[in-house]
């Protein structure tokens, strides 16, 4: 299926935009969208969101014989996929100029680096070499698929355990996960891809173009480049003539970010070495994000079912009788709400924590416990500053017009969650 | 059955819930039983007695007699009558080949534009924009678009363009800026001064006095698609407020 095609005022709509220097979602000319990297359940699954762009990067490995020219370094293996899921322009199967270009850059970027360490994936020389193979699969395309892809490869590969391999003189084991932990590849270095889009001819720059200001641009430098500044691979595409100022320029860009980018990476990583460690829960469900469109949620509190109408009648019988109610809430004066004290804490809950936060009133300790409704009442009845009632924990209480004793509870006395006032009062 | 439907308008159904008559349904003989009549409206489909539900969303009920369940989907399935956003892709002789986001392109026939005869041929280029309407638009046929109504005249339709910004959206914001007293477009109007073309396959264009006006009214939209409608009023009041 072919993309939506682009728009003559969409391209001058872009461009006039461009050379005010605004872009589409508000970002600054230098800045990335938000990245986001998460980590499945097994290792070397590593899932990058870089705005609405989407990649996930697999690594696995497997034992083969060594290539003949090279014989004690290990092989890599890099392939990115692009599926049609991620845009209706990518087609199933066809090997496109797109998915040709990324995954040149792609090898280069890693592979020509040498930021892995081929030599430890040697097992037996000559013999038996560790392959790892990292497979880049695109999501969603939203734009700068380079950087994603880039990101999403060196940090599954950081994240990855090959299983660790016992020699006893001819003897080879490979052991399972289980029997010893998996160790880390040995990594150097951390390239990074930053891309940079050029408009009306090299005149506008922007950093992590997003997908319709790729349509629109004429061309493409993509600069690969670690944390020591030291420059992996640098690509130029689309034909257009850069000046050496600019491209110096655009190096000196891509270290910040890439200095930020590795930051971000190696914290994503501590993360989620801590979050297996301590048992949580990590892995694909949990990075999903929560888009919902209603309001609130509650989690399902679990009940125990069991005899429920027996322990029920017993819970009834063994109760003490509810205290007496008043049909309707007494009003000391107009304006002002009466807060109600519901019925006795039956709940055995501690008094200490309670007695020791004593604010103002009683009744602002109740409010904790109890339900937004009494919340209401209860800044009225701070509002009104006119009257106190007359179990409240103030020294004087003065009730202006009092129509009978201080009621002990009103219509609200349904809430059973009522902070034990009574037991306060003993305490007094 | 009317009843059992009006009990649900409101709630969330979901594809493979189904209406039946009540079984308990009896019709007395001697008094006068006027028919039930129901019109289901998109996403309930009629199957022998029952009615089915084929799309997941919430029921609604107009009087006296529609019923039907309001989704949110991005993809748009042509509908006769509808007026549409669309981008020429082909200019091919007498006929235009029109992507507007559906499974195959729309035809646009060179004649079809007000004014247009052999000789006084309409100025349309590729990639220009127009908003047209459907004359053909079933599953075993090409759709067809034109840019008349049935008297011969434009009505608002043809090309259009310049200096605007498009975007898309869900079709459930599009029908609810198209709706007779929309509150998305009041509270719009209370922002900025602006001018919107709203096609009913979720493509919306804008252009308003700057460039920086016209992302900030893009932006909007296009978030304010999931939002209830205070966290839409709060969101525009916050922005009118920034702006100065």
């Amino acid at each position: 299926m072919k993309d939506t095609p682009l728009s003559n005022c969409e391209r001058d709509f872009l461009l006039k935009a461009i050379a005010e220097k605004k872009r589409l979602d508000g970002r600054q000319t230098y800045d990335y969208r938000k990245m986001k990297i998460t980590f499945g359940t097994d290792y070397g699954c590593c899932f990058v969101d870089l705005g609405k762009t989407r990649v996930m990067a697999q690594v696995s490995c497997e034992l083969v014989p060594p290539k003949e020219s090279r014989p004690n370094e290990g092989i890599m293996f890099f392939n990115i996929e692009l599926s049609p899921m991620a845009s209706p322009a990518f087609e199933q199967g066809r090997q496109s100029e797109l998915s040709v270009k990324l995954n040149r850059q792609l090898e280069r970027c890693l592979r020509n680096s040498k930021c892995i360490d081929t030599e430890s994936l040697c097992v037996v020389s000559g013999e038996k070499v560790w392959q790892i193979r990292v497979d880049v699969h695109l999501l969603n395309h939203d734009g700068n698929l380079m950087d994603a892809a880039s990101i999403a490869a060196i940090t599954a590969l950081c994240h990855f355990r090959r299983p660790d391999v016992g020699i006893q003189g001819d003897e080879v084991t490979v052991y399972s996960p289980e029997e010893r932990d998996p160790i880390p590849l040995s990594i150097y270095h951390m390239p990074i891809s930053v891309s940079f889009s050029f408009f009306q001819q090299g005149t506008y720059l922007l950093v992590d173009p997003s997908e319709r200001e790729e349509r629109v641009m004429d061309g493409l430098l993509m600069i690969a480049m670690n944390k020591h500044r030291e420059i992996c691979s640098i690509q130029s595409s689309g034909g257009i003539m850069l000046l050496k100022e600019q491209v110096m320029r655009c190096s000196k860009i891509a270290s910040v970010k890439v200095s930020e980018i590795t930051e971000l990476i190696s914290q994503a990583l501590e993360n989620d070495k801590k979050a297996r460690k301590a048992g949580g829960r990590c892995g694909f469900a949990e990075s999903m994000p929560q888009e919902r469109i209603t309001a609130l949620k509650m989690d399902e509190t679990p009940v125990e079912m069991t005899d429920v109408s027996d322990r029920a009648n017993d819970v009834i019988q063994k109760a003490e009788a509810p205290p007496h109610t008043v049909p309707s809430p007494v009003v000391p004066v107009p304006g002002v709400g009466q807060v109600g004290q519901g019925l006795q804490n039956t709940w055995g809950l501690e008094e200490d924590d309670e007695e020791e936060e004593n604010d103002n009133s009683g009744e602002e300790q109740e409010e904790k416990v109890t339900q937004m409704e009494e919340e209401l009442h209860e800044k009225e009845e701070s509002r009104g500053d006119v009257v106190e009632i007359s179990d409240s924990e103030e020294e004087e209480v003065v009730i202006l017009h009092p129509e009978t004793p201080a009621p002990k509870n009103t219509g609200l006395s349904s809430h059973q969650k009522g902070a034990a006032t009574s037991k306060k009062r003993q305490k007094k | 059955m009317f009843s059992s439907l009006k009990d649900k308008v409101g709630q969330v159904l979901l594809p493979g819930d189904e209406f039946s008559p009540e079984t308990d349904d009896t019709i007395s003989l001697t008094d006068h039983v006027k028919p039930e009549k129901v019109v289901c409206g998109p996403g309930l489909r009629r199957s022998g007695d029952r009615l089915l539900v084929c799309k997941s969303g919430v029921l609604r009920h107009k009087q006296p007699n529609m019923f039907w369940i309001d989704s949110q989907q991005r993809r748009y399935v042509p509908a006769k009558g509808e007026t549409i956003i669309g981008i020429v892709t082909v200019k091919s002789g007498d006929v235009f080949k029109v992507d507007f986001g559906g499974s195959e392109q729309a035809s646009l026939s060179y004649l079809a534009f007000e004014g247009a005869t052999k000789r006084n041929r309409p100025n349309v280029q590729v990639g220009d924009l127009v908003f047209s309407q459907f004359i053909i638009a079933n599953k075993d046929m090409e759709p067809e678009l034109v840019c008349i109504d049935s008297s011969g005249r434009a009505n608002g339709m043809g090309v259009f363009g310049g200096g605007g910004l498009l975007f898309s959206v869900s079709l459930g914001l599009v029908r609810r800026l198209l709706s007779p007293h929309s509150q998305v477009l009041a509270d719009l109007q209370r922002l900025f001064p602006c001018e919107l073309v709203v096609g009913m396959n979720g493509r919306v264009w804008v252009k308003s006095s700057s460039v920086q006006q016209t992302l900030v009214i893009a932006n909007l939209l296009q978030s304010c698609d999931t939002m209830t409608a205070e966290q839409r009023q709060q969101l525009f009041r916050r922005v009118a407020q920034g702006a100065p």
